[in-house]
């Protein structure tokens, strides 16, 4: 078994060390190590996207990244988002349009979502589902999240 | 985050009120089990067996138990004789004496890093003497077939299931004379059909996390859709006394069936009592496939007569289920299909019978539909092919068979209401029926249309209302949501008959210790008979305030009236008394804390013996009736052979939709999850081996290969449910494959035997259809 080592992490805008096996993926390390457990484990395989956070703003699966490969980059995960009125907007939009049921893949959802917003401002639906396709939800049939998406960049290019 | 009250509006019901947690889930702060954590806490990992049929000679565990951070280790022999089951108690809490399929739990190690559990699980030396396995339902009949249960004669059987050998349970239901109907027909149509096993692919793996007390009561959190029936299978598999295990829940990420009867609760529960210590156990994708439960695959073998004028005579039905190693709910889910195998018409003559065999395979269970869409995948088939033998409008050949207002159905449960015709005229004019779809070159596209009853109902439930001192109101009901919405739409019931804005309504987490006994989330049931606990309860919160603001205005209670907020007033004058008020009084000076329960078991029968034969019905008392009606456009790739839903319509008969967009949202999962079922997602067996348990090989729709779901909701009152509400869960699933596969049929002629109807399978149809041309 590997030992363990000291990460340091540019976490939601704050240097942040942990103390981790020295194998441990990124979503190990947010979610055992540093009680940021919005990213979720879904497959563990890269698939699902339940996991996925920003690093120097690229929207990247926690679960396939190596957390020794992130020295020095900038990692956001959905916590870090407090502050960020398009992020506002996105999950009132969920809120507000039924896009939220068990709720397991809303997080990796809104990162995806997020992203989306900042490369294409008035995204059409074919350019949503496209986006998200990456993003496996069981619940919804994912008509509720489209329009959600596409209710808050209006909301923000408004 | 707007809450969508407004006093000025009214009322709570048919309000798209957002969900109640929903700002937990969109920050990212609801916990899930995995997201749960205890002080000591130990991890868990599972080791699987490597046969799908041997009997267990020895165990040693001593290496195990000498690797770093193990704490724990459990085997067969460490747990008790117990047995659990819902129909039929056949299923330890882990593999003892023999395992019966591959990946079967035999031994469980907790250690202080799940790392080191899992190298752990690999030290355990276990002995098998390897038996031929059942791969299988058709060879687990063989007369000289190897025998999974042994003592299946002894087995506490909750139902006449006519087990013997391997086969698991039986059903007949016979209404009419089939065999003299047949004679009467113009046209009869006849067909075999088989259909796959569906993985649930909940997002959420299951897991577990158990902790004894000083006292040796055990406190148990899971990934559930029902605290109760955890409580139940963990007890009875461990042979504890209910009132020795506490059940409760975190957030539940997604269930479709797969959590409702147990999965690792009970050997989790064992490592916690082993070592003494919390312990938490949360399975990978790859264990979730391989050993929670799937849909049962079907072999369908249906005959339908109609006369010249396509009224539909006669329906016989005959089904071989795939039951896995363990019953589970498999019993149900065969008599259900059964039942359901007539589809919403008037057909006077019907056969239904069914055999369950066990395998040597992962068991199969519950799963949104409960055997509906299998049948429905066969029967709305043969309802096209005898409009298109007729050369009649499939919407016109089932407008003459419709099931009508005032009919019972098969064997004879009562419908009361029945919003069938309204949802067919409703999906009829939303798609444009009547109108072709052009194909783009070099694609073939039709429509194509299902019809689908369901039930929502069965066994008992509770509510309990409190009224607290500051006249806001605490609903505790013991049901779980799994993310369906139903802690809103009972806190809707609850605030709509006690006239207050939903906010002021808080609902308690479901826990055995506190909440009245809820039966689960499961078979559409928690908005219908949960709902009428609700209403229950809150209607006697309301009797005691009532009499309470009587004596405190000195006026007689008929001449009070209940108002908006939360008030109850003298009628015709401005004099009233808001909760806030009342509730002191009764907390303290008179009366006592005002506390309203209701509880209530389904029980209208099934079966009318004046009017049918049945042997063998697991459900003797089932529920009420929702309707829908669907319709798809799909497009077939002449190349490729791949069929895509370029749009779909779904009206459904909901009775009364108590919060309706969240009503939309059953509609349109339930659609995607069928559509999935219908054009690729199939658990494939290499041998006894799941070939494909990820989501790399398992493919489930994503947002790109889901078209845009027109949901309609259809409101004809259920004079029993709460505010005229019945189920909307499952039902937006069944009519899918059908309606995919009759587009399919309209597009390439022919009908289609096989799900799912992938690219491999259509192509030869296109060649065929291009040469017939």
């Amino acid at each position: 078994m590997p030992g363990k080592q000291v990460f340091t992490l540019d976490l939601n805008g704050r240097e942040t060390e942990v103390f981790a096996p020295a194998d441990a993926t990124l979503l190990d390390v947010l979610r055992d190590n540093c009680a940021l457990r919005a990213a979720k484990r879904g497959c563990n395989q890269g698939v699902c996207g339940a996991c996925t956070v920003m690093i120097d703003d690229v929207p990247v699966r926690a679960c396939l990244t190596m957390a020794g490969a992130c020295g020095g980059r900038a990692i956001r995960t959905l916590e870090g988002y407090g502050d960020d009125p398009v992020m506002g907007r996105l999950q009132e939009a969920m809120n507000a349009s039924g896009g939220v049921q068990c709720g397991f893949c809303t997080s990796g959802l809104l990162i995806t979502a997020r992203n989306l917003l900042a490369e294409s401002p008035r995204p059409a639906q074919a350019e949503i589902r496209s986006a998200l396709s990456g993003n496996l939800c069981r619940c919804t049939g994912y008509v509720r999240i489209v329009e959600a998406i596409a209710s808050a960049a209006e909301e923000v290019a408004r | 985050m707007n809450a969508e009250f407004d006093p000025s509006v009214g009322t709570a019901v048919g309000r798209s009120t957002p969900k109640l947690e929903n700002r937990e889930k969109v920050t990212g702060r609801a916990e899930y089990i995995d997201d749960l954590y205890r002080p000591n806490m130990l991890h868990a990992a599972i080791l699987g067996s490597p046969f799908a049929h041997a009997r267990i000679l020895s165990y040693d565990v001593s290496e195990a138990l000498a690797a770093p951070g193990v704490v724990g280790v459990i085997t067969g022999d460490d747990v008790p004789a117990g047995r659990m089951g819902a129909f039929i108690k056949d299923e330890h809490a882990l593999a003892k004496g023999k395992v019966l399929y591959l990946g079967e739990p035999v031994a469980a190690v907790a250690a202080e890093t799940l790392e080191q559990a899992r190298a752990a699980v690999n030290l355990i030396r276990v002995e098998y003497l390897e038996l031929p396995a059942v791969l299988s339902p058709e060879a687990g009949l063989a007369p000289d077939a190897p025998i999974l249960h042994e003592a299946l004669a002894d087995y506490i059987k909750v139902f006449d299931a006519g087990s013997t050998g391997n086969l698991c349970s039986r059903t007949e239901l016979t209404e009419g004379d089939v065999d003299a109907a047949w004679a009467g027909c113009a046209v009869i149509v006849e067909g075999e059909f088989t259909t796959q096993a569906q993985a649930h692919v909940a997002m959420e793996p299951c897991g577990a996390l158990a902790e004894m007390d000083a006292q040796g009561r055990v406190t148990l959190w899971s990934a559930n859709q029902s605290v109760f029936r955890v409580q139940a299978n963990v007890c009875e598999s461990l042979q504890l006394p209910m009132s020795r295990l506490r059940s409760l829940t975190p957030r539940v990420g997604g269930g479709f069936g797969n959590k409702m009867e147990a999965h690792i609760q009970p050997l989790t529960v064992a490592l916690a009592m082993k070592t003494g210590r919390p312990v938490k156990c949360v399975l990978t994708r790859e264990e979730d496939f391989e050993i929670v439960r799937a849909r049962h695959p079907f072999r369908i073998r249906m005959k339908t007569g109609a006369d010249a004028e396509g009224r539909l005579i006669a329906r016989e039905c005959e089904v071989l289920l795939d039951c896995g190693a363990f019953a589970d709910d498999s019993p149900g889910v065969m008599g259900y299909a059964l039942l359901m195998s007539g589809g919403p018409y008037r057909i006077p003559n019907q056969r239904a019978t069914g055999k369950l065999v066990y395998t040597n395979k992962l068991r199969f269970g519950a799963y949104r539909g409960f055997g509906n869409p299998q049948v429905s995948f066969a029967s709305e088939q043969q309802i096209d092919e005898i409009a298109r033998k007729l050369s009649l409008d499939p919407i016109e050949m089932r407008r003459r068979n419709l099931l009508q207002p005032g009919d019972g159905w098969f064997v004879g449960p009562k419908v009361a209401s029945n919003g069938l015709s309204a949802c067919l005229d409703a999906v009829e004019k939303a798609s444009a029926w009547g109108r072709k779809p052009d194909a783009k070159p070099g694609t073939r596209r039709a429509k194509g249309i299902a019809l689908s009853a369901h039930i929502s109902g069965l066994l008992g439930t509770g509510a309990i209302v409190r009224m607290l001192e500051d006249g806001t109101i605490s609903l505790n009901t013991g049901a779980t949501d799994i993310g369906q919405g139903s802690d809103t739409a009972l806190a809707q019931i609850c605030a709509e008959t006690l006239k207050v804005p939903v906010e002021m309504v808080s609902v308690a987490s479901p826990d055995t210790d506190g909440s009245p006994y809820n039966w689960g989330t499961t078979a559409s049931r928690v908005t219908y008979t949960t709902g009428r606990a609700v209403a229950g309860a809150a209607g006697e919160v309301l009797r005691q305030a009532m009499g309470h603001a009587a004596e405190m205005l000195d006026v007689p209670v008929e001449d009070l009236e209940l108002r908006e907020g939360g008030r109850i007033a003298i009628r015709g004058s401005n004099t009233d008394l808001p909760f806030a008020a009342i509730s002191g009084r009764a907390h303290w000076a008179k009366g006592g804390p005002i506390v309203g329960s209701h509880t209530l078991v389904f029980d209208e029968p099934t079966h009318d013996p004046k009017r049918a034969i049945a042997l063998g019905l697991p459900f003797p008392r089932i529920g009420v009736f929702s309707f829908a009606a669907t319709v798809v456009d799909v497009e077939i790739d002449e190349v490729t052979g791949q069929a895509r839903v370029t749009e779909a319509w779904s009206a459904v008969d909901v009775g009364r939709a108590i919060n309706p967009r969240l009503v939309d949202v059953q509609i349109e999962g339930g659609f995607i999850q069928g559509m999935g079922f219908a054009l690729y997602e199939e658990m494939v067996w290499d041998g006894p081996k799941l070939a494909n348990p990820s989501l790399l090989d398992y493919k489930v729709p994503t947002s790109a290969d889901s078209p845009h779901v027109h949901s309609i909701i259809v409101e004809d009152p259920e004079p029993s449910g709460p505010f005229g509400a019945k189920g909307a869960g499952e039902i937006g699933l069944n009519p899918v494959p059908a309606a995919i596969a009759n587009a399919v049929g309209a597009a390439l002629g022919g009908v289609s035997h096989d799900l799912p109807l992938t690219a491999e399978r259509l192509l030869p149809r296109i060649i065929e259809a291009e040469h017939a041309a």
